[in-house]
């Protein structure tokens, strides 16, 4: 965390001079020195840092160049858009691409898991955002039955507007979840079928083969298990890349998240809301990586119990 | 000589990889796809029928031209016209080009980087290995459209404007290089770890062949295969992030569009109706990258000696 | 009167280059309370007639011809029949111990799935019924192990529970496929014990296939021999081993080293070369052949090396001590024997010699000089060309991308940098005729070669510098017992001719014993005794030393009564 938060403290101390990017042409050389003084931007660099962290922990980030608006006050207004998305993709990512990928994994030269092979392939082939533009064209354009941006209307739960508890809502999530988790979803797949291939080939599962248990045990109880092990972690990363990916949807159908912030930050060079930006998602990934190993500690037992060896 | 180089064609042709290669219908047709669309894009000049960036060869009154097939279509545009009047067709042969010359260099500074710090990674160890590894894991876990976008961005607050116009190509292969390096480098030096206990290493440091050596000559052959694998898949995601900027409209400058750019272009005139504008570019995108991620597929199933 | 009767069987495996007869014709029975052994060597089809018998034979191979009866019935005719069979009347136990068992459940979880799977029974007396049968394969402390991980237990206790597990719904065939290959002698015995235990006590009727010659000299009643595919001969173990009438069975016979007597040389029955008695050294107008003295070639002072648990763990208390004090010499010109089991420090010694590892503390002296303590390169070079090492395993000790001539070539060029190409040919081809392999060897790949020919082709790598020391690793361990012969013999005539001196690390008694001048015994990283080769086996002074030829297999087992 500490190294996510000194770069972006870099980013936004020697990146181009922030007094230039937040003031008019006009300003004079006076206005522009009492600015410098006022924002403590003369201070030894290690002060500024400090003061940075500071603030980030306080939720403060300062002042958006482009929009003028406080940066978190701008974060909290987005963020609850993008949960949504990512928690629905997720969903969906996950529990098609191991359904899938069991299946394909166990049969494997069926017919049907093959023509699931071919798309999947398919799926890893095709940008995000063309698929989103196919998606928004044949069920916007075409058939005219679910709304091709924007979030629908909202029901304001105080700190937290979710679009889940209307109709417009949810009709407006689905498509933009599909979109999201269709890369991750193939990629899952692929995974899973991989690891239970290798696991069906294994001496234990030879031996249990032997001792007469059935053909459906030995898939699901034995080989699934261990399968799922590293799915696990790739799961872990998943949700950190559905978030960067959001950012592709969110501007392909216009959601009002974060990534869409983000890279409108990006095209003006609006450093505030990059460096915070950074800040949050390293937070999340770190928080992920974390969840993800208490999760590891608890299903796999030769990490929690020492062994003999 | 000519002995030498007939029994090296003979031995190709009989080696399991040529006989899987033939027997393997998608693996002929998506390299069969994929050369022609190389050669395509190199000889881009002389095989496109029009140069679209010549604005002396534009006219509006081409403009919005549908496709040859259909309803006020005409022979000369074949694949129809964009709002400039520009032929699609050849926007696209010059678009794929960028795309791919972005893509390639990407990779090629990915692969170079990666495999140099994981061999040497996983050959020394130490310290060292941790630190690689290290830096390796924390990038994994940011994705690497985030990874791209962050080195641009940070690229043009560095830069001035007109001047990242004209290096925006290379900002954009740094970036997508930079975004992917950390996959071969945690490939190669899982394979340096396996072929470093393996005893012909051991053999040669016996002898006392140097470090170098027995990295250049020993350890770098024998990895050679994951890494392919890994680059074929990468060169497809290369491409794929290079389109995926370029439309969010942080990649090439409009200058000189790649696919992305054209489908971002194209993205305006869906819903008045000119479909073909977005539709031809991202046809092409899709099976350029299906194409590489086909033959991909194909290698890591005959390299790899596990999955029978 | 047999249960088990086996007709004609064949097993086919049908590849892209060609068809590989795995069992041609293969008939034999058991009956209920003996122990049939099926011996061979790689490739002689004995793993794959256990594998047919319960059809489990990995893709692509397929049962092309014969039957089985199992107690009358013939399992083949309703493909259901063997999948109730198994683990029913059908028990089987494979080699590794430790990837036969499910990592994620606990030995007991495994146990109880099995008993449910054919008796019915409800889970409190299928637990009760598990922690007697893990009582019975020896586990003490059974209702606590019960809830323990597999990883939890070490190979000995590991193997014993695949066992439990492969008898727990009282069949009444065993196979076992070599079931102690994979463990210490010491652990070998306890387990084949067990088996000989059990096969009276319930009556079994077991097939015990292993390479294993010692083996089946003590634990089995009858024995077939099996050569590619074929059964070779098949007779009462005393009668087929003590009087051997197959030709076959003669030359695997004669090449297991004696554990009762030192030979000159192994009676190898098929040579390659057919002229001579002994190997025509060629190399030898090349070699400087050292006159002996009686000095010591290598001396070993206190060596110690202990290794870290992870790299930035601080306490000692995580360090293992791999090898703990150990001083001995060597002297010019003698074979010097390391032997121990798994554990014992053996490889780590050989390791530091060569330099591939640096002590922890302790010095290693080569002609006098320090060696471990040299930090210019330069000189390192000038040692490292005067010692050479060959490996163990002969698949990954050859880069399998560089042809022959260039693995055999690289410590030519780099010692000699001025030597030219057409007497660099000439070197390697006379190094190849050496170890009796061809010159046209030198334009090949690795993978075109066997397991023994390998093993030449590092010797002959090994030779190229004219080293006076050769360690070899376990040379000869993963190779069949008829080519171990073969190399073995060329090893002993390479170090008459050179005057080499070997030091040669095993866990193989009969082996050293046939190879070494003195021996070393280890255990965990000491010493436990130094003695001239006759001496140790004739007069052991230490009792591990007593107890490690004790329960040694010994093919001789034969002729003493049981």
């Amino acid at each position: 965390m500490l190294v996510v938060a000194f770069v972006s403290f870099s980013l936004f101390t020697f990146v181009g001079d922030p007094i230039n990017n937040m003031v008019g042409e006009e300003t004079s050389e006076k206005e522009r020195a009492e600015l410098r003084v006022t924002l403590g931007l003369n201070d030894p660099i290690p002060v500024q840092f400090v003061r940075f962290i500071k603030n980030a922990s306080k939720g403060e980030f300062g002042i958006s160049y482009q929009l003028r608006r406080p940066v978190s006050e701008l974060i909290t207004e987005r963020l609850p858009a993008t949960l949504e998305l990512v928690f629905v993709s997720a969903i969906i990512a996950l529990t098609a691409g191991i359904l899938l990928g069991v299946y394909t994994g166990i049969n494997r030269n069926s017919f049907t898991s093959n023509i699931i092979l071919g798309v999947s392939l398919l799926g890893v082939s095709l940008p995000t955002f063309v698929i989103g533009i196919l998606l928004i064209y044949l069920f916007s354009v075409i058939l005219g039955i679910l709304p091709s941006f924007g979030r629908g209307e909202v029901v304001d739960l105080g700190f937290w507007k979710t679009g889940f508890l209307t109709l417009s809502g949810l009709k407006a999530i689905i498509l933009p979840s599909i979109t999201l988790s269709l890369f991750q979803m193939t990629y899952i797949i692929r995974l899973v079928r991989a690891e239970m291939m290798e696991i069906l080939q294994t001496d234990y599962i030879k031996f249990a083969r032997a001792r007469g248990i059935s053909e459906n045990k030995i898939q699901y109880r034995h080989a699934l298990k261990n399968g799922l092990i590293p799915v696990i972690t790739i799961a872990g990363i998943n949700i950190g890349t559905l978030v960067a990916f959001s950012i592709i949807t969110e501007t392909v159908f216009q959601w009002p998240g974060m990534g869409f912030l983000f890279i409108q930050a990006v095209k003006f060079v609006d450093i505030p809301i990059m460096s915070a930006y950074l800040v949050f998602i390293a937070f999340i990934f770190v928080m992920i990586n974390f969840i993800v190993d208490i999760l590891y500690y608890f299903i796999d037992p030769r990490i929690r119990i020492k062994g003999t060896e | 000589m000519q002995n030498q180089n007939l029994s090296l064609i003979n031995k190709i042709i009989d080696s399991d990889i040529f006989f899987s290669f033939k027997k393997s219908p998608t693996a002929i047709i998506s390299s069969l796809i994929l050369l022609i669309i190389f050669f395509c894009s190199f000889f881009v000049e002389i095989i496109a029928p029009y140069n679209p960036f010549d604005p002396s060869s534009l006219s509006l009154m081409d403009a919005f031209t549908p496709p040859s097939w259909s309803e006020g279509g005409t022979r000369n545009f074949l694949l129809g016209t964009d709002g400039q009047g520009r032929d699609m067709l050849s926007t696209i042969l010059y678009g794929s080009r960028i795309s791919l010359i972005v893509g390639f260099s990407a990779i090629l500074f990915s692969l170079i980087l990666g495999v140099t710090l994981g061999l040497t990674a996983g050959y020394f160890g130490g310290r060292y290995e941790m630190f690689v590894m290290r830096i390796t894991d924390v990038q994994l876990t940011i994705p690497s459209i985030l990874m791209a976008l962050l080195v641009d961005g940070i690229a043009r607050g560095i830069i001035s404007r007109e001047l990242h116009d004209q290096m925006a190509i290379y900002v954009l292969i740094f970036a997508i290089g930079i975004s992917e390096w950390p996959q071969f480098a945690r490939v190669s030096r899982a394979a340096t770890l396996v072929e470093k206990n393996k005893d012909y290493v051991s053999a040669s440091t016996i002898i006392g062949v140097s470090n170098l050596m027995i990295m250049l000559r020993h350890i770098l052959p024998n990895i050679l295969r994951p890494i392919l694998v890994i680059g074929t898949i990468g060169l497809a995601l290369a491409i794929i992030a290079e389109s995926t900027l370029s439309f969010l409209g942080v990649g090439v400058p409009p200058t000189t569009p790649s696919l992305g750019t054209l489908i971002r272009i194209g993205n305006d005139f869906l819903f008045s109706g000119e479909w073909w504008i977005t539709f031809f570019p991202a046809i092409f995108l899709v099976l350029l990258a299906f194409s590489i991620n086909l033959l991909g597929d194909w290698m890591r199933d005959t390299l790899n000696p596990k999955l029978k | 009167m047999s249960f088990l009767k086996i007709n004609n069987l064949s097993v086919n495996y049908i590849m892209r280059k060609e068809t590989v007869f795995a069992a041609q014709n293969v008939k034999f029975d058991v009956s209920k309370g003996e122990i049939l052994g099926l011996v061979g060597e790689s490739g002689s089809g004995k793993s794959t007639v256990g594998n047919a018998i319960i059809n489990l034979i990995d893709e692509p191979g397929k049962i092309s011809e014969g039957s089985i009866f199992i107690d009358n019935i013939d399992i083949y005719k309703d493909p259901k029949t063997i999948k109730t069979l198994r683990g029913k009347k059908i028990g089987i136990i494979f080699q590794d111990p430790q990837t036969s068992l499910n990592p994620l459940l606990t030995v007991g979880e495994q146990l109880i799935e099995t008993i449910q799977t054919h008796l019915s029974l409800n889970k409190a007396d299928a637990k009760s019924r598990a922690i007697n049968l893990l009582k019975e394969v020896g586990i003490t402390d059974a209702e606590n192990r019960f809830d323990n991980y597999p990883h939890q237990f070490s190979g000995g206790m590991r193997q014993r529970v695949v066992i439990s597990l492969a008898l727990c719904c009282e069949p009444e065939l065993l196979i076992a496929d070599e079931p102690t290959t994979a463990l210490d002698v010491s652990i070998q015995s306890q387990i084949l014990d067990l088996i000989k235990n059990l096969t009276k006590k319930r009556n079994l009727a077991v097939i015990l296939i292993t390479h294993d010659m010692g083996v089946i000299a003590e634990t089995t009643d009858r024995v077939a021999v099996m050569k590619k595919g074929i059964l070779v001969e098949i007779g009462p173990t005393k009668e087929v081993l003590g009087n051997p009438k197959a030709e076959y069975t003669k030359s695997l016979v004669s090449s297991v080293p004696p554990t009762n007597k030192k030979i000159n040389r192994f009676n190898v029955i098929n040579k390659i070369n057919e002229n001579d008695n002994q190997v025509n050294l060629k190399i030898l107008n090349r070699w400087k052949k050292k006159e002996l003295n009686d000095q010591n070639l290598v001396e070993v002072k206190n060596l110690k090396k202990s290794f870290h648990d992870g790299i930035f763990s601080e306490s000692s208390s995580k360090d293992v001590v791999a090898v703990d004090d150990i001083s001995f010499n060597i002297k010019e010109g003698e074979s010097f024997g390391l032997v121990g089991e798994s554990g014992s420090g053996k490889s780590t010694i050989a390791k530091m010699i060569v330099n591939l590892f640096k002590p922890t503390s302790g010095e290693i002296y080569f002609d006098k000089v320090c060696i471990n303590k040299i930090t210019d390169k330069n000189i390192m070079l000038k040692f490292r060309r005067q010692i050479q090492m060959i490996f163990q395993d002969p698949y990954s000790s050859l880069n399998s991308r560089m042809k022959v001539y260039d693995i055999i070539a690289e410590p030519i060029r780099l010692h000699n940098t001025l030597i030219k190409e057409n007497e660099l040919k000439d070197y390697i081809n006379d190094l190849l005729e050496s170890v009796e392999l061809t010159k046209k060897s030198a334009d090949r790949y690795p993978h075109e070669f066997s397991g023994g020919q390998r093993q030449r082709i590092s010797i002959a790598r090994a030779l190229a510098t004219q080293p006076r020391l050769l360690v070899c690793d376990e040379p000869t361990s993963a190779l069949d017992v008829s080519i171990q012969a073969q190399i073995l013999n060329l090893l002993k005539d390479l170090q008459e001719q050179l005057n080499l001196t070997i030091l040669f690390i095993s866990h193989d008694l009969p082996v050293v014993r046939q190879m070494c001048d003195r021996i070393a015994v280890l255990r965990y990283g000491k010493l436990c005794e130094i003695s001239d080769t006759e001496n140790l086996f004739l007069n052991p002074s230490n009792s591990y030393t007593k107890e490690l030829l004790h329960l040694m297999p010994k093919i001789e087992s034969i002729y003493e009564t049981r």
